[in-house]
C-alpha cells in the first residue's frame, strides 16, 4: 500500500530552478542561492563530469530532467504528461525499467509538475506513449549508456565488456565484477546534454547517444502490470485536486450570467453582508465570491444580487442550428489528406450518385466534477493546483493573467475530477488566480454542477455533407467529404492564453478564436477522392458557453460517423456486404487486418444490409466501422437490439479490434478500449448539449444524461494486434471515432432505417422508425 | 446561525459548529477533514458523494447535517482498509476497476449494501441496483466485474 502510494506522490520539495547563461557555462540556483558553474560534459566526457552534485536546469535537453537515481538504488522518471486515468504511468514506468534494466518496482513516475518535469504536451492527442513515451524511452536508454560508461571507468573494463542486470552494472563474464547505479550516481544527477529538438509540448524531442533496445529483447514492456493508483482510490486515500487544502486558504465560488454575454452592471454587497467573510470580487465581466467556509462560498454565490446588462440572447433556436451551420458563410476551408483526381469532372460522369447529410450536436465534457482549483500568491510567487490536461500551459496563463514572470509560478497537476481534453480545469485555474490576487489569500474555487456543464468548453456542432459517384457498373469513381462546423479551437487547446480562457474574455482579452476541424483518417482510394472542412464563426464570441474546442477524440467522432455511415450506406445501395465492400477499397495491409480481425471475432457472416428477417417490435442489427488515428487502426462492430415501439436502442456487445503498433501493457489497452466504447456509446446515445436563444439549458445529469450502467454492454470483446516492431501509436482515443457509425449502422441493419443525427435517443428513433 | 452538532463517522464521533443547513458532504470533507467523499453534483444525481447512514446508501451532497442526528454513518474510508479490505474493495483491485476514480464513492457504497442485502444477486438485479449512478470514464463493464466477482467472495 505505502509504495502504492508513493508512486503517485508529488516531490513538493523541489523548488522552481530558474537559470541563466553566461559566458560558456551555466549558473544555476537552486532555493538558497547555491552558484557553481559546470562544463557540458557531452564531449569526450569523462566518468567524473557525467554526474553533479546539484541537480542540472530543467531544461529539456538535460538527461537529469527526465531521470535521475536516487540513493536507494530507485528510480525517478519525471513526465511532462500526465495519466488521466488509463495508466499511463505504469506504461512509462515499463518502458524506463526496461531501457535501464532495474526491475519495474524500483521506477517512480512523478508526472505534471511544472517544478520537476519540462513541457511535453501534458495529456494530448493520445501522445502519452506516442511522444511522451518515446522521449522517456531514449532519455533511460541514454541513462543506461552514461552509467554502464561510468562503471567501465570505475571497473577498469570497456564499456562493450558489461552488462547490466537489475541495476548493477557488471562485467558479462563475472559477475563479481561489479558496481551498483546507486553507488555509481546515486543521489547526484546526470550531467549530459541531450540532442533537443527545439521544441516543447508533444513534439519535444531529445535523444542521447544511445539507441534504444529492440524490441524483440524487451521482458517488462508487453507485460499486464497493475496499476498502483487502484488501491489508493479504492481505499480513499488518494488526493484530487479537489482535496488540496492549505494554511488560510478561502473558498471561492464563481456567478455566471443567466444570458450568455451579459456582464454585471450593479453589484449589491449588502446583499451578502449577513454571510461571515463572504465578499463579491468583481472586475468587468468577471464576478465571483470568497467566504471563510466552502458552504458560505455556495451560500453567497446564490444570495448575492447582481444587476446584468441588457444582453441580446444569442443563441439560434436550437431545432434551427444545423441550418444555422449550413447557411453560415464559412471563415475558413481546408482540403486535407490525399487527395486523388478530379471529383467534380468525375461526378458528371457518374452513372449513380449517392449522397447524404449528417448531423453531430455540441457535447459537454460534462467531468465527473465540476472542476476545481487552488491557487495561493505569496510573495509574488504562485502556487497553483490543478486537474488540468496541461499543467505547464496554465503557469503560462496564469503569469500572463497575475502579471509576475513565468519562472515564479509552480503549477501542481494533481488528478482531476475526470478529464477528457480542454474542459473546465483550465478557467478554474484561471479564476482562482484572480480571486486569489484580489483577497490576498489562498483561494480554491470549484465550480457547481450547473457551471461544469453548462459552462466548459464544448465539442464543436457539425454538418457533413457526403457523396460518392458509382459508374455503371456499380464501381465508386468519386468520394466527396466536407465538414461544415464550429471550429475545434474556437479556444485553444490549453489554458496558456488569456484570450483561451473565461477569466481572460470577462476581463476584456484581446479576442483570438481559431480555425480548425479535420478529415477521416482511412485508407479508401478511390480514383477522384477529396476531402475538406469549413468552419464558421461562434455564436458568440466571448465568453460564451457554446464556446468549442477539444473533447475526447477531438472531431473524431463527429467525422467518422459520417464517414462510416456512408460507407455503409454505399455498400448496402450496391447490395452489397458491408465489410465485402469496404475491403474492396481499403489499402492500407494494417487497416485490412483490423477489420479482418473484427469480423473473425464477432464471427461476422458475409451478407448484405439490412437484415430481411425480422418481423415484430423487436428487431437486432449488426454494424461495422473502422478509422485510423494518428498510427493507430480501429475496427468495430455492434451488435444492438431495438424497440421499433419505444425507439430504444439496447447495444448488447462490442468488438473491437485495436493495432497501436507495439503494445506496451495489453490490459491497460484493453481497460482503455472499453472506457472509450462506453462513453462512445454514451455520447452516440445520449449525449447532446441544450440550449434556448439565452444559454445553456443542459447543466446537470437529468438535461445531459449519459449512459447508464443498465444500458451498458453486457460484453466488450477487444482484439489487440501487437506490433513490437512498429513504435507505439496511441490508444487513449482512437477507439472513440468508430462508436457512433458501428451503432448507427446496427440500426440500419436491423430496422432498414439510417439514422444521420446524433444522439439517437429513443424519441428521435421512434420517429424515425415510424 | 450556526448550532453544535456531533457525527458518529466510522466508530468515531466529531463534534463542531455549522449552519443546520449546510449539507453533510461539506461537514465531512471540511469539518472533519475527510477528503472523501467528492462533490459531484450537490444533486442527488450522481453519487459521488454517496456515504452509508445506518446501512442505507446516502446522498451526503443533498443530506441536511441536522437531518443525520445520532445516526451512523460509514464512508468509503471506513469500508474496509488495505489490511482488511471490503470483498467489493479486493475486487475492484482485482479488477483495476476505476480510471479517474472520483465516481466511486456511489458505486462502493451503493453495491456495498445492496451485496450485504442481496446474496448471489442476478446481473440484472446488480444493473438494477446501481441504475442512476454515474461513471464518466465509462468503466461500466468493469463495474459490473468486479461486483459480480464481490457477490462471489461474499457468497
Amino acid at each position: 500500500m505505502n509504495k502504492a502510494i508513493t508512486r503517485m506522490e508529488r516531490l513538493a520539495s523541489f523548488s522552481r530552478r530558474s537559470f541563466v547563461k553566461t559566458s560558456g557555462a551555466l549558473v544555476v540556483s537552486i532555493g538558497a542561492p547555491v552558484t557553481f558553474e559546470f562544463a557540458r560534459a557531452d564531449d569526450a566526457a569523462t566518468a567524473a563530469a557525467m554526474s553533479v552534485t546539484v541537480k542540472p536546469a530543467l531544461t529539456p535537453d538535460q538527461l537529469s530532467s527526465y531521470i535521475a537515481v536516487n540513493a536507494d538504488g530507485t528510480i525517478s522518471a519525471f513526465f511532462g504528461k500526465m495519466d488521466m486515468g488509463q495508466g499511463l504511468f505504469v506504461a512509462v514506468g515499463q518502458i524506463v525499467a526496461e531501457e535501464l534494466d532495474v526491475p519495474f518496482d524500483r521506477v517512480n513516475v512523478f508526472m505534471g509538475d511544472t517544478a520537476t518535469s519540462v513541457n511535453q504536451g501534458g495529456a494530448s492527442g493520445s501522445t502519452g506513449l506516442q511522444e511522451g513515451g518515446k522521449q522517456m524511452r531514449v532519455a533511460a536508454a541514454e541513462a543506461r549508456r552514461v552509467l554502464v560508461a561510468m562503471a567501465a571507468d570505475k571497473l577498469g573494463m570497456p564499456a562493450e565488456q558489461l552488462t547490466v542486470t537489475d541495476g548493477v552494472v557488471h562485467a558479462a563474464s563475472d559477475a563479481a565484477k561489479k558496481v551498483s547505479y546507486a553507488e555509481l550516481i546515486g543521489g547526484r544527477y546526470f550531467n549530459i546534454h541531450l540532442d533537443w529538438n527545439g521544441k516543447y509540448g508533444n513534439p519535444l524531442y531529445a535523444p542521447g547517444k544511445a539507441q534504444p533496445k529492440d524490441p524483440k529483447t524487451h521482458t517488462i514492456v508487453g507485460q499486464p502490470i497493475k496499476r498502483q493508483d487502484i488501491a489508493p482510490k479504492v481505499f480513499a486515500q488518494q488526493d484530487f485536486c479537489t482535496d488540496i487544502k492549505v494554511p488560510g486558504m478561502v473558498h471561492g465560488r464563481m456567478i455566471r450570467p443567466a444570458i450568455a454575454g451579459a456582464v454585471p452592471v450593479k453589484v449589491d454587497d449588502s446583499s451578502i453582508k449577513d454571510i461571515p467573510s463572504a465578499k463579491a470580487v468583481w472586475n468587468q465581466g468577471f464576478l465571483g465570491v470568497v467566504a471563510d467556509s466552502e458552504w458560505d462560498a455556495i451560500k453567497a454565490s446564490q444570495q448575492l444580487k447582481v444587476e446584468w446588462s441588457d444582453a441580446k440572447p444569442p443563441f439560434p433556436d436550437r431545432a434551427a442550428l444545423y441550418d444555422h451551420i449550413r447557411k453560415t458563410a464559412s471563415r475558413r476551408r481546408e482540403v486535407e489528406g490525399k487527395q486523388a483526381g478530379n471529383v467534380d469532372d468525375a461526378f458528371k460522369t457518374a452513372a449513380r450518385v449517392i449522397a447524404a447529410e449528417y448531423e453531430w450536436p455540441f457535447q459537454s465534457h460534462a467531468s465527473m466534477g465540476p472542476a476545481c482549483s487552488l491557487v495561493d500568491i505569496k510573495d509574488g510567487h504562485v502556487t497553483c493546483w490543478s486537474g488540468s490536461q496541461k499543467p505547464h500551459f496554465v503557469c503560462a496563463g496564469l503569469a500572463a493573467i497575475l502579471q509576475v514572470p513565468e519562472d515564479n509560478v509552480h503549477v501542481i497537476w494533481t488528478p482531476g475530477p475526470g478529464s477528457y481534453g480542454r474542459n473546465d480545469a483550465d478557467d478554474a485555474a484561471m479564476d482562482a488566480a484572480v480571486l486569489a490576487k484580489a483577497v490576498g489569500k489562498p483561494v480554491r474555487v470549484q465550480y457547481m454542477r450547473n457551471q461544469g456543464t453548462g459552462w466548459d468548453p464544448k465539442g464543436p456542432a457539425s454538418v457533413h455533407q457526403v457523396r460518392a459517384a458509382l459508374d455503371a457498373s456499380g464501381n465508386v469513381i468519386a468520394y466527396d467529404f466536407l465538414s461544415k462546423a464550429f471550429s475545434r479551437v474556437d479556444v485553444d487547446t490549453n489554458g496558456s492564453k488569456p484570450y483561451d480562457t473565461l477569466a481572460g474574455q470577462m476581463l476584456g482579452a484581446n479576442l483570438k478564436s481559431g480555425d480548425g476541424f479535420g478529415i477521416p483518417a482511412e485508407s479508401y482510394e478511390f480514383a477522384n477522392k477529396r476531402t475538406a472542412w469549413e468552419v464558421i464563426p461562434a455564436l458568440l464570441d466571448r465568453a460564451s458557453p457554446l464556446r468549442t474546442s477539444h473533447l475526447r477524440d477531438p472531431v473524431g467522432p463527429q467525422i467518422h460517423f459520417a464517414s462510416e455511415s456512408f460507407m455503409d450506406e454505399v455498400a448496402a445501395a450496391l447490395n452489397m456486404d458491408a465489410i465485402e465492400f469496404r475491403l474492396r477499397y481499403v489499402r492500407d495491409p494494417r487497416d485490412i487486418a483490423v477489420i479482418k480481425a473484427a469480423a473473425e471475432k464477432a464471427n461476422w457472416q458475409s451478407r448484405p444490409s439490412p437484415r430481411k428477417d425480422q418481423t415484430g417490435d423487436k428487431v437486432s442489427g449488426r454494424g461495422i466501422a473502422y478509422a485510423q488515428r494518428n498510427g493507430t487502426r480501429v475496427a468495430m462492430i455492434a451488435e444492438v437490439d431495438i424497440d421499433r415501439r419505444s425507439g430504444k436502442i439496447s447495444v448488447r456487445k462490442f468488438t473491437v479490434a485495436h493495432d497501436c503498433g507495439q503494445i506496451i501493457n495489453p490490459d491497460g489497452l484493453r481497460m482503455t478500449i472499453e472506457g472509450n466504447v462506453v462513453q462512445g456509446i454514451s455520447r452516440t446515445l445520449w449525449e447532446e448539449v441544450k440550449f434556448d436563444n439565452k444559454n445553456v439549458t443542459s447543466v446537470d445529469w437529468l438535461s445531459y444524461p449519459i449512459l447508464d450502467i443498465t444500458e451498458t454492454p453486457e460484453q466488450i470483446d477487444v482484439v489487440l494486434i501487437n506490433h513490437p516492431e512498429i513504435v507505439p501509436s496511441g490508444a487513449g482515443e482512437p477507439s472513440s471515432r468508430p462508436v457512433a457509425a458501428a451503432i448507427a449502422n446496427a440500426v440500419f441493419d436491423a430496422t432498414g432505417v439510417r439514422i444521420r443525427r446524433v444522439p439517437f435517443a429513443p424519441d428521435y428513433v421512434k420517429a424515425a422508425l415510424s | 446561525m450556526t448550532e453544535k452538532f456531533s457525527l458518529n463517522v466510522n466508530g468515531e464521533t466529531h463534534s463542531f459548529e455549522a449552519d443546520p443547513d449546510m449539507p453533510l458532504l461539506y461537514a465531512l470533507r471540511n469539518d472533519l477533514g475527510l477528503n472523501n467523499p467528492h462533490f459531484g453534483c450537490g444533486l442527488a444525481q450522481c453519487g459521488a458523494c454517496t456515504v452509508q447512514l445506518d446501512g442505507q446508501p446516502t446522498r451526503s451532497c443533498i443530506t441536511p447535517v441536522s437531518a443525520v442526528g445520532d445516526g451512523k454513518i460509514t464512508t468509503l474510508a471506513g469500508l474496509g482498509t488495505p489490511d482488511k479490505p471490503h470483498p467489493l474493495q479486493t475486487a475492484y483491485v482485482e479488477e483495476q476497476v476505476p480510471q479517474c476514480g472520483y465516481c466511486i464513492n456511489g458505486w462502493i457504497m451503493t453495491a456495498a449494501a445492496f451485496l450485504r442485502d442481496n446474496k448471489k444477486p442476478t446481473d440484472k438485479q446488480i444493473k438494477d441496483a446501481l441504475s442512476g449512478l454515474k461513471c464518466r470514464c465509462g468503466t461500466h463493464v468493469a463495474i459490473l466485474r468486479a461486483v459480480k466477482r464481490a457477490a462471489a467472495m461474499m457468497g
